[in-house]
């Protein structure tokens, strides 16, 4: 395969970009590469760069140095091109509140320079792809911030975009309303675009993502598939919380079965790593009790990014 | 570039829509200038003499219609930096759109908007007994006027639209009102004392609203200033000027949106 089949292979191309606001390097040589028809999470913490990321990719704004292609073309010098070929949802749902659903859609759809009749089949098309059909002719106002955000989402995909940019979509939403927006975003992503999806949530980026990658300080720190990933950081926690300090070195020792255990003496807190839950669970509670260990909590949870940035930059 | 127009009536279209289905802010932005009318009209004009002017209704109605036009500044900035903040902006910019076609279209239901504006006004002129003098043509340059005034304030708040907070765009009145009334609207500069008649005089709005009663016939305040005198030449060059500022400090405002 020569160099430009592999390049064209990629929907999504980002070498070196840098980008400062003031003393502020919000990117710092940030690479990336998407496959078509991937979805790529673009995951980290407030401040890391992402939005900024999302904003110089979708030709928002102006990268200080390095390059970006999206559908094989420049961001810089071919703005015009890529916005043809992408779709946006910005953090804040960007729709027209005194307007009806159905209304904005049909207003982005002549932005899109579709006719006045292609733009109504089209928003009745989207509000019904996207479980809005009976909300349709109310106006935004009075939709739920779930139902907005179905509806900014069925906005970037007027057009069926190449690629589609979602800068943390679910952020601010109830646990319902987020399952709505997944659903949305599944959606588009079976119609076959290439996405790049920003979050703070290590959950999201595996319900959503083909591929992950953690951003830091402007750049990324690691790359692969959530599986790679969570092999990389390892399985679920396993939180024990002890009623008495002294027992923590004996506790430490059982736990030590499974990895080497965090110990914080002054929450009498003990945390592993574990791969296997159920068992990992029952195997702490039946030598606890056989060593007579008080335990005052014991819980199971995801690791978190925090815990994922210490194991990928140790 | 062949969508400008095409563009510009998508948007323009939605900005109406906004007027109309917002009845508090047309009731206000219509029934305002009424009430000012009947404010100073009966208010204050018992008690206000104005060098010239033997009707102080005849004398103020040309300066409410100045003062409607450049009050207008602030509905334009108000939608500028809400869009921004709402994200709407964003998307327009990752959009094909042309960008002529959404400030164009900003332009168009803004001058639609001050047309309607107008027309009330006028009526409500008729009914207090203000009319023009001089014939239907220069009644018609001197709306013309009023509207040139207008569209030259537009660039001044996209400008300024893209630079504020809808915070600050909310309160920008309170500067703007005081600018509206240190000129010829209201009263005659010559009343003023000396470091305020001057820059009354050279308020751009004193030439639009000077020319206008000239256009009208309406009696009063003829200065003995340069800036008075040539009235009809500075309504003309003031908004002329504004736009050739303000347009491309405007669409640079835009395109810095990307730094």
């Amino acid at each position: 395969m020569s160099h430009s089949e592999a390049m064209n292979s990629y929907s999504l191309v980002a070498e070196g970009l840098r980008k400062r606001f003031g003393e502020t390097h919000a990117l710092d040589g940030f690479d990336l590469a998407v496959r078509e028809g991937m979805v790529c999470g673009l995951l980290g913490p407030n401040g890391a760069g992402k939005t900024t990321a999302v904003r110089i990719l979708s030709t928002l704004l102006r990268a200080d140095g390095g390059r970006a292609t999206v559908a094989g073309l420049d961001v810089a010098t071919q703005a015009a091109e890529v916005r043809r070929r992408i779709g946006l949802a910005t953090q804040e749902p960007a729709v027209d509140e005194i307007l009806t659903g159905r209304e904005n859609l049909e207003m982005w759809g002549r932005l899109y320079h579709l006719s006045a009749k292609q733009a109504r089949s089209r928003a009745q098309e989207l509000l019904e792809q996207f479980g809005l059909a009976e909300a349709g002719n109310k106006r935004i106002k009075h939709y739920s911030g779930g139902m907005r955000r179905r509806l900014d989402l069925a906005a970037t995909f007027i057009q069926a975009p190449r690629v589609l940019f979602l800068d943390e979509p679910t952020t601010g939403l109830d646990p319902r309303n987020r399952n709505d927006a997944w659903q949305a975003i599944r959606t588009l992503v079976a119609a076959g675009s290439t996405v790049l999806l920003t979050t703070q949530y290590l959950d999201e980026a595996d319900q959503l993502a083909d591929q992950i990658a953690v951003l830091r300080e402007g750049r990324v720190i690691v790359e692969g598939t959530p599986d790679r990933l969570k092999s990389m950081i390892g399985g679920d926690r396993l939180d024990l919380v002890l009623r008495d300090a002294r027992d923590l070195p004996e506790a430490g020792d059982i736990l030590a079965a499974f990895g080497r255990p965090a110990v914080d003496p002054d929450t009498r807190r003990l945390t592993v790593s574990v791969t296997d839950r159920m068992s990992a669970l029952s195997h702490v509670m039946r030598a606890m009790e056989a060593k007579g260990i008080e335990v005052e909590d014991i819980s199971m949870r995801r690791p978190t990014l925090d815990e994922v940035f210490l194991k990928v930059t140790a | 570039m062949t969508y400008v127009l095409y563009d510009s009536w998508t948007i323009a279209r939605t900005n109406l829509v906004h007027w109309r289905r917002n009845p508090t802010a047309i009731a206000s932005g219509l029934l305002y200038p009424v009430v000012m009318v009947l404010l100073f009209g009966y208010v204050f004009g018992s008690a206000m003499a104005v060098a010239g002017a033997d009707d102080y209704r005849d004398y103020l109605m040309p300066g409410m219609f100045g003062q409607t036009m450049a009050v207008g500044i602030t509905s334009t900035l108000v939608v500028v930096t809400t869009q921004a903040s709402y994200g709407v902006t964003d998307r327009y910019r990752s959009m094909p759109v042309s960008q002529a076609g959404v400030v164009l279209g900003r332009a168009i239901s803004d001058m639609i908007n001050s047309v309607l504006e107008l027309a009330i006004l006028v009526a409500a002129g008729l009914a207090v007994g203000w009319s023009w003098h001089n014939g239907p043509l220069n009644a018609l340059a001197a709306i013309g006027l009023l509207l040139l005034l207008r569209f030259s304030l537009i660039w001044v708040g996209i400008f300024a639209g893209l630079k504020l907070t809808p915070e600050a765009a909310g309160a920008s009145w309170m500067l703007l009102l005081p600018l509206t009334m240190v000129a010829n609207t209201f009263v005659s500069p010559s009343q003023m004392p000396g470091w305020m008649a001057v820059p009354a005089e050279w308020n751009p709005l004193s030439a639009t609203v000077a020319a206008c009663r000239r256009l009208f016939g309406n009696k009063g305040w003829v200065g003995d200033s340069w800036a008075s005198e040539h009235a009809m030449l500075l309504a003309v060059a003031w908004p002329v000027a504004i736009t050739l500022v303000f347009l491309p400090l405007s669409a640079r405002a835009y395109r810095r949106l990307s730094r």
